[in-house]
C-alpha cells in the first residue's frame, strides 16, 4: 500500500429529483438538507471526498440505503454524478467520452456483484472469458487466460457447468474470476458475500485475502457486515444518509469515533480482536521487564489470557524490544468484557 | 381489524357502490321524455347525407383514407399499392420455399417425405422433453399422413407452410419493435397503447384491410397473420429487457459492452425465456389467424374446415377439426418445451456423445430419403392404406342429433324465448345517453375525470359511427355468454382449487382448451344447436369459460398462507374460509379472469356471426364480401373499443381491490 491515489473523488454529488443538475448549482453546489428535502430530492450521495490509494482495501460501510452502492457507481461511471469530480488514475471521468469509457473499464476496472451478476446462458469458461470476449480476443486466446483464472479461483473441473449447476460461492467464485480475467488494477466489490451463508461467506472472505495477496490490487468494497470490514480493510469508510462521517482504520473508528453515529456503528464490535495493546498502555517508569511482557502491536485478544493469569501489570515492548508502557489487567479486562472505560488513546 | 363493521359504516359504501347506477336508472326510467337523438344515435349529417349511417362519417374517413393510399405517388415515383405489392413479392419467396419443402416439391427433387417428418419430430421430441413429447409430435403427423383419405396430409402441409412463413416474419418484426420500445420511453409511448387497440381488433379487420391492400390468397394470408400474430411478441420483449436485473445489465457495461454488444451478448439472451415465451404466443396466434385467413382465401385446413361447415359435411369437418387441434397441440407442447429447455453441458467423447441429436437427425435425413428413393409410400403413404372415418362420424353425429333432438331443441326454443329475446329486448331499450351515463359514472368513480372521459369516448365513438343498434346486440349476446361463463367457471373454479389434483387437471384442461384455434368451437356448436343465437352463445360459451375458471383458482390458491394459517387459528370451519377469507381475497384475480373472458367471448362473438347472427359480425362479414375497408376496420374499432372499455374500468376497479386489500402490486 502506498499514499499514490488511483481513485480521488471531490465533493461528488448524486441527486435524484426532477432537475438535480440545475437544483444543485442553483444551490452553489452545498444544497442543505433542509433545501435538498424541500424541494423533493433524494440524496443518494452528499458532498463525498475520498481517495482511494493505490494497492490498499477500501472498505465502504453503512446501513442500507446509505449510499454507497451509489457512490462506488459514480466511481465506475455507472451512474452519471450529479455534481463534483472524480479522477480515476489520471483520466477525469466526468468529462471522459464513451470511447474512454469503454477503454477504461474493458482494462482497468473490474466489478463483482452482491447477486453475482452471471449470464445465464453461457457456461463457467464463456462467463469468465466475457470481458475478454467483448474485446475482441479469439476464441483460443480467451479461453486459455480464463483456464488461467479458473484455476486461480478454485473452480477446476467445472468449466462447462451453467451457472444454475452452482452453489451460491461457486457462483460468486465464477464472478470474482469474471471480474480478473481482463487483469484490472482496480475491483469493485459490491457487497460480494452478502447472498452467502455465514461459513460459504468466512470462505470467501479467506479466498478474496488469498487472491489479494497474490494480485495487489486497488480494491473499493461494500459491506455492511462490520467483522468483514474488520477482516479485510485496509481502510473503512462510513456512509451516513449520503455523506461519508468518517474515513480510518477500524481501530481508529472505534477508539476515535467522529460522531455520535460512528460510536454507535461501531459500539458492538469485539474489541478485544481490534484494539492493538499499543492503544491500551499507561506510560511507565519501570526500567526492567516483568515476569510477563507483550509487544505494542499485539492485538489485545491474543495477549488476555495469559495478562490475566498474571498478578501484576505487564510490560510492554516496542517492536525493538525496548520498553515503552505497561497494561494493567483491569483495562484488559474491561475491555474483554466490553463495560465503559475510558481507554488510553481517547 | 378486529370486531364487526359497525352497521352504520356499511351503509354509504353500499350507496356509494350504486351512485353511478343512478344516472343510468334515471334516464331509462323517463326514457319516454326524451328526446329521439337521445335513444338511438341519430344518422345525420356531416359532410353530405345519403350513404353514410353515423353521425359523424368515419366509414366514408377511412375508405377516402384508402383511396388516397392506393392512389396518391409518394415523391411522384410509386404509389403505396407498389409497396404493398412488393411486400407481398417478398412474401413469395419463403413462402415457395416452404411450400416447395412441405408439398408441391422442387421439380426433380420431392417434398420431404413423410416418414421424415414424423422422424424429425420424434427426436425434435426427445431432444426437447423427453419421450411423451416425442410421441406427441410423431403421432401428430402419423395421424395426418394416415387420415388423409380425403387429403389431410396435403391440406395440413398448406397451413404448416403459411406458418412456417408467418412465424418468423412475425417474431422478428415483434423483437424489433419491442426492443426500439424498450429503449426508447419515447417510442414505447406510442406503442402500448397501439398494441391495445391490435390485441383488441377482431380478426376480420385485418382480414379485410390485407384484402384491400394485398388481394386475396396465401401471401395476403400470411400478410394477415404476421400483423395479427406479432404484438405479442413486442410485449414479451418489452417485458423481458425491462425485467433484465440491473446487475446484469452493469455486469455487461463493467465488461465494456459497445451498445451493441449489450443488445445482443447480454439483454437479449438474458431475456431468453421471455422472448421464447413470445414465440410460443405467436405460433398459436399465428396458427388461430391461418385458419380464419381462408375467408380471404389463404388455402389449407382452415378452408376445407369453412366449406365442410357451410355444407353441413360435419364427419368430414371433425377430421379436419381433429387435425387442427392436434397441430395446435403439439405446436404449443414443443414451444413450450423451448421456452423451459436450459442450455445443456456438452459432454466429452467422440462426435456422437458431442452431438448425439445432431447425428440423429442426420441419420434420419440420409435414412428417410433413402427409403424414399425405394418406396414410394415413404414419400406419401398410399391411399389403399390412409382412412377417413367421417361416414362413421356423419352417422354418428347423425344419431346423436336425432337422439336429442328434441330435447336440445326445446332447450334451443326455452332459452331463446325466456331468455335471450327479453335481455335483447331490455338491452334494446336502452337509451344510449344513459349507457353513456353509466359508463361515465362508473370511469368516474374509479378514476375521476380522466378515466370518466376515456371510456365515455370510447362509447361515444360507437355511437357516432353508425353501429350502435348492432353494437348493442353484440353487448347482449357477450353480456349473456358472460353470465353463463361466470355461472360456469367460478364454481368450478372454486371446486378445483380445493385439492391439488383437480387444479392440476382443470389447468391442464384450460390450457388444452386455450391452444385450440377458437374457429374449432363453432364445430360441436352447430352440431348441437345448428344455426342460431343458441349456438353462437354455446360457441363463446365453451371457449370464454377458461379465463374465468383459471383466474378463480389461481385467486383462490394465491391467498398467502399466513392469512389461511391465521383464519384457520381463530376457528374457521371450511365454508367461512372460503366465503369470509379466500373469496374476497381472490376478488380482484376474479374481475381479471371476468375481463379476460369478456376479451375472449368478444373475438368469439365475432367469428360466430359465421353461423348467422344479426350484430356487429354480420356487418362485418358483409364488409369482407364487399371488400369495403372503411366499413371492416369502424366496425371492427367499435368491438375493440367494447373490449377496452371493460378493460380500463375491469382492470383499475381490480387495482383498487389489490391495494385495498394490501397486495403489493
Ligand atoms: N434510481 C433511483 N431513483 C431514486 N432514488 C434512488 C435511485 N437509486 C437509489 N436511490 C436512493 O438512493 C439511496 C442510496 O441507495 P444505494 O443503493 O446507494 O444504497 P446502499 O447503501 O447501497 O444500500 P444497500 O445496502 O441496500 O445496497 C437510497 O435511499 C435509494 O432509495
Ligand atoms: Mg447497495
Amino acid at each position: 500500500m502506498t499514499d499514490e491515489k488511483k481513485i480521488s473523488c471531490r465533493n461528488v454529488w448524486k441527486l435524484y429529483g426532477d432537475d438535480p443538475a440545475g437544483f444543485l448549482a442553483s444551490h452553489n453546489n452545498k444544497p442543505t438538507t433542509q433545501a435538498i428535502r424541500d424541494g423533493n430530492y433524494i440524496p443518494a450521495v452528499r458532498d463525498a471526498t475520498i481517495d482511494v490509494h493505490t494497492g490498499e482495501i477500501l472498505v465502504i460501510m453503512g446501513l442500507s440505503g446509505s449510499g454507497k452502492s451509489t457512490l462506488v457507481r459514480c466511481m465506475s461511471k455507472l451512474i452519471d454524478p450529479t455534481g463534483g469530480e472524480i479522477d480515476f488514475d489520471g483520466t477525469d471521468l466526468l468529462r471522459a467520452s464513451k470511447e474512454e469509457l469503454i477503454e477504461i473499464r474493458r482494462h482497468k476496472m473490474g466489478m463483482v456483484f452482491q447477486n453475482f451478476a452471471l449470464l445465464p446462458h453461457r457456461n463457467v469458461i464463456q462467463n469468465i472469458a466475457f470481458p475478454l470476449e467483448v474485446q475482441g480476443i479469439n476464441k483460443e486466446e480467451r479461453e486459455a487466460k480464463a483456464r488461467e483464472i479458473i484455476e486461480l479461483v478454485g473452480l477446476e473441473g467445472r468449466d462447462k457447468y451453467f451457472p444454475r449447476e452452482l452453489s451460491g460461492g461457486q457462483q460468486q467464485r465464477v464472478g470474482l474470476a469474471r471480474s480478473l480475467a481482463a487483469e484490472p488494477d482496480v475491483w469493485f466489490l459490491d457487497e460480494p458475500f452478502s447472498a452467502l451463508d455465514p461459513l460459504i461467506r468466512k470462505e470467501m472472505q479467506n479466498e478474496f485475502l488469498r487472491l489479494q495477496n497474490m494480485l495487489h490490487k486497488t480494491i473499493v468494497f461494500i459491506t455492511h457486515d462490520f467483522d468483514e470490514a474488520i477482516r479485510l480493510a485496509d481502510r473503512i469508510a462510513i456512509m451516513f444518509e449520503g455523506e461519508i462521517v468518517q474515513v480510518g482504520t477500524a481501530e481508529e473508528l472505534i477508539t476515535n469515533p467522529a460522531t455520535d453515529y460512528v460510536a454507535e456503528f461501531t459500539r458492538d464490535i469485539p474489541r478485544a480482536k481490534l484494539l492493538s495493546v499499543a492503544s491500551l498502555m499507561q506510560p511507565t517508569k519501570k526500567k526492567k521487564a516483568g515476569k510477563l511482557s507483550v509487544k505494542a502491536s499485539d492485538r489485545i485478544a491474543s495477549v488476555a489470557s495469559a495478562v490475566l493469569m498474571q498478578p501484576d501489570d505487564v510490560t510492554v515492548l516496542d517492536d525493538a524490544g525496548k520498553i515503552c508502557g505497561e497494561l494493567s489487567r483491569d483495562q484488559v479486562a474491561a475491555i474483554l468484557f466490553d463495560t465503559e472505560t475510558t481507554s488510553a488513546g481517547a | 381489524m378486529a370486531g364487526p363493521v359497525p352497521a352504520t359504516e356499511q351503509m354509504p359504501s353500499r350507496l356509494n357502490m350504486m351512485a353511478p347506477m343512478i344516472p343510468f336508472a334515471l334516464l331509462w326510467l323517463f326514457k319516454p321524455l326524451l328526446p329521439s337523438w337521445a335513444i338511438v344515435p341519430p344518422k345525420s349529417c356531416l359532410g353530405g347525407c345519403g350513404t353514410i349511417e353515423g353521425l359523424i362519417p368515419f366509414v366514408d374517413w377511412v375508405n377516402a383514407g384508402i383511396q388516397f393510399l392506393r392512389s396518391y405517388e409518394i415523391f411522384g415515383l410509386f404509389t403505396f399499392r407498389d409497396i404493398t405489392r412488393s411486400i407481398a413479392r417478398g412474401i413469395d419467396v419463403p413462402l415457395d420455399f416452404t411450400e416447395a419443402l412441405l408439398y408441391k416439391g422442387f421439380g426433380a427433387v420431392g417434398p420431404m417425405p413423410w416418414v421424415m417428418i414424423v422422424g424429425l419430430m420424434i427426436v425434435f421430441g426427445l431432444y426437447l422433453r423427453g419421450w411423451r413429447l416425442a410421441l406427441l409430435g410423431g403421432g401428430t403427423f402419423f395421424y395426418l399422413s394416415l387420415f388423409s383419405l380425403r387429403g389431410i396430409w396435403e391440406l395440413s402441409m398448406k397451413t404448416l407452410s403459411a406458418i412456417a412463413v408467418s412465424v418468423p416474419l412475425a417474431a422478428i418484426i415483434g423483437l424489433l419493435i419491442g426492443i426500439a420500445a424498450a429503449k426508447r420511453q419515447r417510442i414505447a409511448m406510442v406503442v402500448a397503447p397501439m398494441l391495445n387497440i391490435l390485441q383488441s381488433l377482431p380478426h376480420f379487420s385485418y382480414l379485410i384491410i390485407v384484402a384491400i391492400f394485398f388481394g386475396v390468397g396465401a401471401k395476403a394470408g400470411v400478410i394477415a397473420t404476421v400483423i395479427f400474430a406479432f404484438p405479442p411478441m413486442t410485449r414479451l420483449t418489452m417485458l423481458g429487457l425491462r425485467e433484465i436485473s440491473s446487475e446484469v445489465r452493469e455486469a455487461g457495461i463493467m465488461a465494456g459492452c459497445t451498445r451493441w454488444q449489450m443488445l445482443y451478448k447480454v439483454e437479449i439472451p438474458s431475456a431468453r425465456s421471455a422472448l421464447m415465451l413470445g414465440v410460443n404466443q405467436v405460433i398459436m396466434q399465428c396458427l388461430a389467424m391461418v385458419v380464419i385467413a381462408s375467408f380471404i382465401g389463404q388455402p389449407g385446413l382452415g378452408h376445407d374446415l369453412l366449406t365442410r361447415l357451410q355444407n353441413l359435411r360435419l364427419g368430414q369437418a371433425f377430421e379436419i377439426g381433429v387435425a387442427v387441434v392436434l397441430i395446435a397441440v403439439t405446436l404449443d407442447r414443443f414451444s413450450q418445451a423451448l421456452v423451459e429447455k436450459e442450455p445443456e453441458r456438452i459432454k466429452d467423447g467422440p462426435l456422437w456423445v458431442r452431438h448425439p441429436y445432431l447425428c440423429a437427425i442426420a441419420l434420419i435425413i440420409v435414412g428417410s430419403i433413402g427409403l424414399a428413393s425405394l418406396t414410394e409410400a415413404a414419400v406419401q403413404l398410399p391411399k389403399e392404406y390412409t382412412v377417413s372415418i367421417s361416414s362413421y362420424l356423419d352417422a354418428m353425429i347423425k344419431f346423436i342429433t336425432t337422439s336429442l333432438f328434441t330435447p336440445l331443441g326445446i332447450l334451443r326454443d326455452f332459452l331463446l324465448v325466456y331468455v335471450f329475446m327479453p335481455t335483447k329486448a331490455t338491452f334494446q331499450s336502452m337509451p344510449w345517453v344513459a349507457v353513456m351515463a353509466l359508463i361515465g359514472c362508473v370511469g368516474w368513480k374509479l378514476g375521476r375525470w380522466k378515466l370518466a372521459l376515456t371510456v365515455m369516448a370510447f362509447v361515444f365513438f360507437i355511437a357516432a359511427s353508425g353501429y350502435w343498434v348492432r353494437a348493442v346486440i353484440t353487448l347482449y349476446m357477450v353480456f349473456v355468454a358472460l353470465c353463463i361463463c361466470a355461472a360456469i367457471g367460478i364454481p368450478l373454479g372454486i371446486w378445483a382449487a380445493k385439492k391439488d389434483r383437480r387444479t392440476k387437471f382443470v389447468l391442464g384442461l384450460c390450457d388444452t382448451f386455450q391452444t385450440f384455434p377458437s374457429f374449432i368451437y363453432l364445430l360441436p356448436a352447430v352440431m348441437l344447436f345448428q344455426i342460431s343465437d343458441v349456438s353462437a352463445i354455446f360457441a363463446i360459451v365453451v371457449y370464454a369459460t377458461i379465463p374465468i375458471t383459471r383466474y378463480t383458482i389461481f385467486g383462490l390458491r394465491n391467498v398467502p398462507s399466513q392469512i389461511v394459517e391465521a383464519a384457520l387459528t381463530s376457528g374457521c370451519t371450511e365454508r367461512q374460509m372460503l366465503w369470509k377469507v379466500r373469496m374476497p381475497m381472490a376478488f380482484p384475480e376474479m374481475l381479471l379472469g371476468l375481463n379476460q373472458t369478456l376479451m375472449f367471448a368478444l373475438f368469439m362473438v365475432m367469428i360466430a356471426g359465421f353461423i348467422g347472427t344479426v350484430d356487429l359480425s354480420q356487418e362485418i362479414f358483409r364488409a369482407l364480401s364487399f371488400n369495403d375497408g372503411g366499413k371492416g376496420l369502424v366496425i371492427g374499432l367499435c368491438v375493440s373499443l367494447i373490449g377496452l372499455t371493460a378493460d380500463r374500468l375491469l382492470v383499475e376497479w381490480s387495482n383498487q381491490q389489490k391495494k385495498r386489500l394490501g397486495f403489493a402490486n
